[in-house]
């Protein structure tokens, strides 16, 4: 792709020695990490909420990098976290990386959550690790003095992520497949989706964005969505990642992965 | 420092690596990683006449120490990339080549015609690999008459350094390499991805949209490096290495069996310093090896 006016954020790679990990539910752990070479700051590279990184996979466990979202980064300790779910191979190598191993990590990459359509009473939903990009993005909302609301999904209460976490800067309100927490059923069938929203930001599966985007769109809210298409490069070099857009097919590594509904083909 | 400046044509390159076509963006998407002036050159995205958008997703899957791609050509055209991306290209001294496709030897033509008068491009890659719609779709370069015509037509259109980008999804590549070298080819390059496919059982599905794709990374390596030696043998012009190159190390098994440059592809992917690390690798080998020329290691195998 050619370079966008609107993204000239400067690329790094940078070798991270992971400080914590933590399991936070069966099958997904919290990264948390720091630069090796401790000159290197993160509050430098200027990382917004709603970016991703891509990951090295340890012992060349996969061929290419993973996609992974920038969860949080606490510039006081120049910490990085990401949430990763066991999906495979890849995913399972980095999230079994034990204290004091080494990622290596090209970020910050894409564009993030933007606030223009946000107003003052911002919605988050949030399915599975689909969460990991609105704890950032949560934090930068309440600095600027706006109050999110949170909206989590999980197959059950044993799958929530991030809750307690996320409740620093708002409400959350929970959904599980089984009623084992939260209310019953699926995300968008919460009860809270009756109360109006100024806007909806939503990452998480396909199926769970697209019926967002529908509410989202029957009830004239702005929304924005986080897409996770498969990448090869990450840096907008191999345009595998495109998504139908009214622009035409556009890479989500690069224009994304954060997209406005409006720029979307798939109302479908 | 060893010598390390190798001649393709009528092309000076100060050093032999270059990047491969698709994997590398129009090079700015590395700025950010490394000094693009440091590499002998890169090869651009390939261009077409009209504008094209490409095959849907997906258009790709990781396969073992690979990875199969049907991005099918996605570009804006070569008037855009004449008006809007060329102008911040000549910003860099290493060398600019295009990479070219068509669906007509007509089209192959014409794109190489409005390059030729583009001053800071002194060569073109022209992909043979393309499906050529008047026969049906088989690819122009899996027959020695379809690559020679393409070859023939691009020859009368552009005088600088002509690259033939050679496909191996054929039974004999040395025979291909010998028509578009009898047709004014100046220099050859190989290869292109292999033709694959892979499925998902699960789901029960090819994983990509248009079932077949090109097979590229690590895996292709011993099949490019055979196909390289082979031409080498058969060829008088110069020949460009590529496929499954991840190091410095790979890409010295090019040179020595018989690539005068080399480039990198999809190992960009993984490490976006790659091609600067491969720069400082032949160095490196050279004085290691006693070596002050690396022209003198072209081909010993
Ligand atoms: C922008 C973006 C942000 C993401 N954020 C997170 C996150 O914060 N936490 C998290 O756990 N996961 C995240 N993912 C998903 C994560 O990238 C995949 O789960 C991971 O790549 C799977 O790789 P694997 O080797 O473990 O599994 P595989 O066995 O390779 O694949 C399992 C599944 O992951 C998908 N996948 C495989 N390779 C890729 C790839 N290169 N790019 C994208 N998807 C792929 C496949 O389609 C398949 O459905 C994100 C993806 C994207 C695109
Ligand atoms: C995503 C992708 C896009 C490609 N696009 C082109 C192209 O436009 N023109 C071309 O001649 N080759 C194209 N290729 C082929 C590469 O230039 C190269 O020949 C091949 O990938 C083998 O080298 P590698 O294993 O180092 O990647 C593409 C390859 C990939 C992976
Ligand atoms: S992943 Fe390569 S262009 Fe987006």
């Amino acid at each position: 792709m050619e370079k966008n006016d609107t993204m000239t954020a400067h690329n790094y790679m940078v070798d991270f020695t992971i400080t914590d990990t933590e399991y936070v539910s069966p099958d997904v752990v919290l990264l948390k990490m720091t630069p090796a070479d401790s000159k290197v700051q993160l509050k430098e590279m200027n990382i917004r909420p709603g970016q991703f990184a891509q990951v090295k996979t340890p012992d060349n466990a996969t061929f290419l990098r993973r996609p992974i979202s920038i969860c949080f980064v606490d510039l006081e300790q120049n910490k990085l976290w990401l949430l990763v779910r066991n999906a495979g191979n890849g995913s399972r190598a980095i999230m079994n990386s034990p204290v004091g191993a080494t990622l290596n990590i090209i970020l910050p990459l894409g564009n993030g959550f933007g606030m223009e359509i946000c107003g003052d009473t911002p919605l988050l939903i949030g399915g599975g690790v689909g969460c990991a990009p609105l704890l950032m993005f949560g934090a930068h909302l309440k600095a600027n003095g706006i109050t999110p609301t949170f909206l989590i999904g999980a197959r059950n209460k044993d799958f929530v992520l991030l809750e307690d976490k996320l409740s620093v800067y708002g409400p959350v309100y929970v959904s599980t497949d089984d009623g084992s927490y939260g209310d019953k059923g699926l995300v968008i069938d919460n009860h809270i989706l009756k109360e109006k929203f100024s806007s909806i930001y939503t990452c998480g599966p396909l199926p769970m964005m697209k019926a967002a985007a529908a509410i989202a769109k029957e009830k004239n809210m702005p929304c924005e969505v986080s897409l996770e298409n498969v990448m090869g490069c990450g840096i907008g070099a191999c345009l595998c990642c495109v998504e139908k857009t009214v622009k035409g097919n556009v890479c989500v590594c690069k224009e994304g992965p954060v997209f406005n509904i409006t720029q979307l083909l798939w109302q479908n | 420092m060893a010598e390390l400046g190798v001649k393709i044509g009528n092309l000076h390159l100060n050093n032999p690596v270059l990047t491969a076509s698709g994997t590398f963006g129009y090079g700015e998407e590395f700025a950010d990683f490394i000094d693009l002036n440091s590499l002998g050159g890169f090869i651009v995205k390939g261009t077409t006449l009209e504008p094209r958008q490409g095959n849907d997703y997906p258009r790709m899957v990781e396969t073992p120490s690979g990875m199969l791609n049907a991005v099918g050509l996605q570009n804006k055209g070569v008037d855009y990339f004449i008006e809007n991306i060329y102008p911040r290209l000549t910003e860099y001294t290493s060398e600019i080549i295009v990479n070219i496709s068509g669906s007509a030897v007509e089209d192959y033509a014409k794109v190489a015609e409005k390059l030729n008068a583009l001053p800071r491009i002194n060569a073109i890659e022209v992909n043979i690999s393309c499906p050529n719609v008047k026969t049906g779709g088989m690819a122009f370069g899996t027959t020695t008459t379809g690559a020679a015509a393409v070859t023939k037509a691009v020859r009368e259109a552009f005088d600088k350094t002509l690259i033939v980008k050679l496909s191996p999804n054929v039974t004999d590549i040395t025979e291909i390499a010998r028509a578009v070298e009898a047709e004014g080819a100046d220099a050859v390059s190989l290869i292109n991805t292999l033709m694959g496919m892979a499925i998902d059982v699960e789901r029960q599905k090819p994983y990509l949209s248009t079932y077949t794709g090109g097979l590229s990374g690590a895996a292709v390596r011993p099949v490019a490096v055979r196909m390289v030696w082979q031409v080498h043998k058969a060829v008088k012009i110069p020949i460009i290495g590529l496929g499954g190159i991840m190091s410095g190390r790979d890409a010295m098994e090019f040179i020595l069996a018989g690539a005068t440059a080399i480039e990198v592809g999809t190992a960009n992917f993984i490490n976006p310093k790659v091609t600067v690390e491969i720069v400082d690798y032949i160095n490196e080998y050279c004085q290691r090896h006693g070596v002050s020329d690396i022209n003198q290691l072209i081909g010993i195998i």
